[in-house]
């Protein structure tokens, strides 16, 4: 097991190199970071002058390799753009994407996961379509729009909510809202199948023919056996919750990671952009790993095998 | 796998609990007036409030308010008037000596002297200061102090523009700087200003507050004690955020939205002039040897044939200006006072007919803004017999045609970099560079005596003498100013100026 454990590890590792591999040669790619960085109005001199101060006229693969023996010490320089530790500013920010994303997933498992269990109880019923409509609208609707929808009902209309900032609690209902019900859809449909699935199992008749109440046999006996793609789909998820905040993160002006992650690129911020694909990878990494430890925790046959 | 079942009881009693917690913790309105806060929101995040190192507009307003300098450009006559200094003597081209003011502190306490002076200017010159703003500081050679409280200030090279350059270059304190470095600038700034930064939450929040000790200078004291900053990206957003009174003030407000606010009545609109002025550009020295462009009746009658006021007054709108010479009225140098074209399409005909094209003549039109405007400018030649062809395409691609010289008529606008100084404007497009097409050598000559000397006096005449040959050869069509709007609350009373840098310190509560 640590032996899997160490291998996988070094795998994440490596994949997660060959992405900032990656991006790093696709930064550069798009465009000459010097003229970005010294302005509108610059002219040839300044441009020169921000060129060597930054070492972009050093070869690219010197540049990377710089980088990565950094990263490698937990270094990972300067932003360009901030002029401070890109350490600093990542960790300063990532609380407001984690706890947003942490936040969003609860929200979507809460909606999705009973729609779903009442739609298998209930298939091809009133109350199916209703679910299935409730949870496709989240997909169906731009995040923005709906962000935008709500901020005019609840900030404008009737200002109950702050449509920005993140000071309190309250600050991220919103956007939870926004970002959870957007997962609603997959995590709804996932369940439902798995549940119509299980529920027509053998298992579940002779639980049934037993004697047991239908409560019981709904959620202790097919819930928990549905649920296990559930588990991984839910991680899944949140590793897109928390790189794709972005839309989410701009209009109600969080300032998390998702936010700096699209605007550093825009900015050419590369020491930005790299630590946070970095980190991200890693979290994505993570992510699925305790998935899978998860769904070992949820089905003894899996642990076994 | 428990599920609970929650009495209904227990429900409405928890959903109760919540619903006053969240009417408790949702920040009600708060109105600015009340505890004389100006909530005011950018859509960029302010990089480091360094002044040094940030190149964005917004680093220029914070400088602004933060660390004054030795001259002040008074944005009402456009007069330069001493700040940091007690006045000034230009020695020669490249030199100037400076009287220091003596009392003035700076935010930590400490008084500000010569040699704080000396050290920035000297910081500025150096190759390895690290600093992003060049723009402003690449002119400066060096400083020494040669007096108590007189400094001589040296140029690398004669430029008309030093003072006003002088009016951007914050001056830090000597030894604070060396003690924090720039880094610590960008965490905890010092400067003179009329306002003290008292919290910076890099990109996201800037809290300022009026400097107390702030001494007796021309740009008067504040009068709003505290101004927080919040960056929010998101127009809408920020919209929302003014009509329900959590911001007092937000900029660069599309004209739909405009609108839709102003209908609200919860805030003010105003409409303001920025230094971007619209002109079409005439290949009046380029194209192929039989252009009818080549011809100054041709270039007048197009003057004649576009109703330029009626444009402004039924499209346009808002408060943008009619302009007759190529640069923004209030610029340094700029003058009205030159060859005016009415707009008379029988006078177009006829010296059209007078330069050989009675019937008119078909030719391309370029632009990359403004549709209708154009197609209202494209209706009136039109009207004279001139048929163009609306070549409507990006920014980029359209200079890059007209500096290869392919574009008759180039339907363009430009906003001097918000400089107020028509050195900013009329060596781009009439001193030989890529962007001239008129090629008048005369007219790049005086430019370069424009930008050859200190003495403003001679440099207005100069400058005049350009505009007037400029008009009269119609190389330009000038149309007009271009305005952005300003939201504020109903309580605030905010004077917007055209080179687009809020002065706080100047706002005040009604």
């Amino acid at each position: 097991m640590l032996i899997y454990t160490l291998k996988r590890l070094v795998v994440a590792l490596l994949v997660a190199l060959t992405i900032s591999l990656i991006s790093f040669g696709l930064l550069f790619l798009s465009g000459d970071p010097a003229t970005t960085i010294a302005g509108e109005s610059a002219d040839e001199a300044a441009i020169m002058a921000i060129r060597a101060q930054y070492g972009f006229d050093r070869p690219l693969y010197e540049q990377y390799f710089a980088w990565v023996l950094r990263a490698m010490q937990g270094d990972f320089g300067t932003s360009f753009y901030f002029n401070m530790p890109v350490t600093e500013l990542i960790f300063e920010r990532l609380p407001v994407t984690l706890g947003l994303g942490l936040a969003a997933i609860t929200f979507a498992i809460i909606l999705s996961i009973p729609l779903g269990v009442l739609a298998a109880r209930y298939p091809n019923s009133l109350i199916d379509r209703l679910a299935l409509t409730i949870s496709v609208m989240g997909q169906a609707m731009p995040s923005f729009w709906f962000a935008l929808l709500l901020i005019m009902v609840f900030s404008f209309m009737y200002p109950l909510l702050p449509p920005s900032g993140s000071e309190t609690w309250v600050h991220f209902i919103m956007p939870t809202i926004v970002l959870g019900y957007y997962a609603t859809p997959a995590i709804m449909r996932l369940t439902r199948t798995g549940m119509m699935e299980v529920l027509g199992a053998d298992y579940i008749r002779t639980a049934r023919a037993k004697g047991l109440r239908p409560r019981v046999v709904l959620f202790k006996h097919a819930l928990r056996n549905a649920i296990i793609p559930v588990v991984s789909l839910a991680a899944v998820q949140l590793g897109f919750m928390l790189g794709g905040s972005i839309v989410v993160e701009t209009i109600f002006a969080l300032h998390g990671t998702g936010y700096l992650a699209w605007e550093s690129i825009r900015r050419y911020d590369l020491p930005t952009v790299q630590a946070i694909l970095l980190i991200f990878s890693l979290i994505y990494i993570v992510l699925t790993f305790l998935a899978d430890l998860l769904n070992a925790w949820l089905d003894p046959r899996i642990r076994v095998a | 796998m428990m599920m609970r079942r929650f009495s209904k009881v227990k429900f409405w009693a928890l959903a109760g609990t919540a619903a006053i917690a969240l009417s408790f913790a949702a920040p009600t309105a708060q109105a600015g007036k009340a505890d004389d806060t100006l909530n005011i929101a950018w859509d960029v995040e302010v990089p480091n409030v360094n002044m040094y190192f940030d190149t964005s507009r917004n680093g220029v307003i914070i400088a602004h308010h933060v660390w004054d300098a030795l001259v002040w450009r008074d944005p009402a006559s456009g007069d330069f008037k001493p700040l940091l200094s007690t006045g000034w003597k230009i020695v020669d081209d490249k030199t100037i000596e400076m009287d220091i003011r003596q009392g003035v502190k700076f935010h930590n306490g400490d008084a500000m002297t010569a040699d704080d002076v000396v050290y920035t200017y000297n910081y500025l010159a150096r190759a390895d200061n690290g600093i992003l703003n060049r723009n402003y500081t690449s002119w400066i050679d060096k400083a020494e102090k040669i007096g108590d409280s007189k400094v001589r200030i040296t140029a690398k090279d004669t430029n008309p523009l030093i003072l006003l350059y002088m009016g951007e270059i914050g001056i830090y304190p000597q030894k604070y700087y060396e003690e924090v470095g720039a880094e610590g600038m960008g965490r905890k700034p010092v400067g003179t200003g009329p306002y003290k930064i008292t919290e910076v939450d890099p990109g996201k929040r800037i809290v300022f507050e009026a400097f107390a000790d702030y001494y007796d200078s021309p740009k008067g004291k504040p009068s709003i004690k505290k101004i927080v900053q919040r960056t929010i990206p998101e127009m809408n957003t920020q919209v929302v955020e003014l009509a329900s009174g959590r911001l007092d003030w937000i900029w660069r407000v599309a004209q739909d939205q405009a609108d839709r606010l102003d209908k609200t009545g919860r805030v003010k609109v105003i409409n303001a002039n920025t230094m971007r002025v619209g002109y079409l550009q005439l290949n009046a020295a380029g194209g192929p040897e039989d252009s009818p462009l080549r011809k100054q009746k041709v270039r007048q009658a197009i003057n004649h044939a576009i109703d330029v006021e009626g444009i402004v007054k039924n499209l346009v709108r808002g408060s943008s200006e009619v302009i007759h010479a190529a640069c923004y009225p209030e610029q340094f140098g700029c003058t009205d006072d030159v060859t005016k074209y009415e707009y008379n399409p029988e006078k177009a005909k006829k010296l059209l007919a007078e330069a050989g094209y009675p019937t008119g003549f078909t030719t391309v039109m370029y632009a990359y803004r403004d549709r209708s405007h154009n197609e209202a400018i494209m209706s009136n030649l039109a009207a004279v017999g001139i048929k163009t062809e609306l070549r409507y395409g990006q920014y980029a691609a359209t200079r890059d045609a007209l500096r290869k010289g392919d574009v008759p008529i180039g339907s363009l606008t430009w906003g001097s970099n918000s400089i107020p100084d028509v050195d900013a404007i009329l060596p781009v497009f009439f001193g030989g560079l890529p962007d001239d097409l008129s090629k008048d050598k005369e007219v790049q000559a005086w430019l370069v005596e424009g930008k050859s000397t200190l003495d403003q006096d001679k440099r207005k005449a100069v400058y005049k003498k350009a505009l007037q040959k400029i008009a009269d050869q119609a190389y330009w069509v000038p149309t007009w100013t271009y305005t952005t709007n300003y939201a504020i609350s109903n309580d605030l009373d905010f004077k917007p100026t055209a080179d687009e840098i809020p002065r706080f310190w100047t706002a005040k509560w009604k």
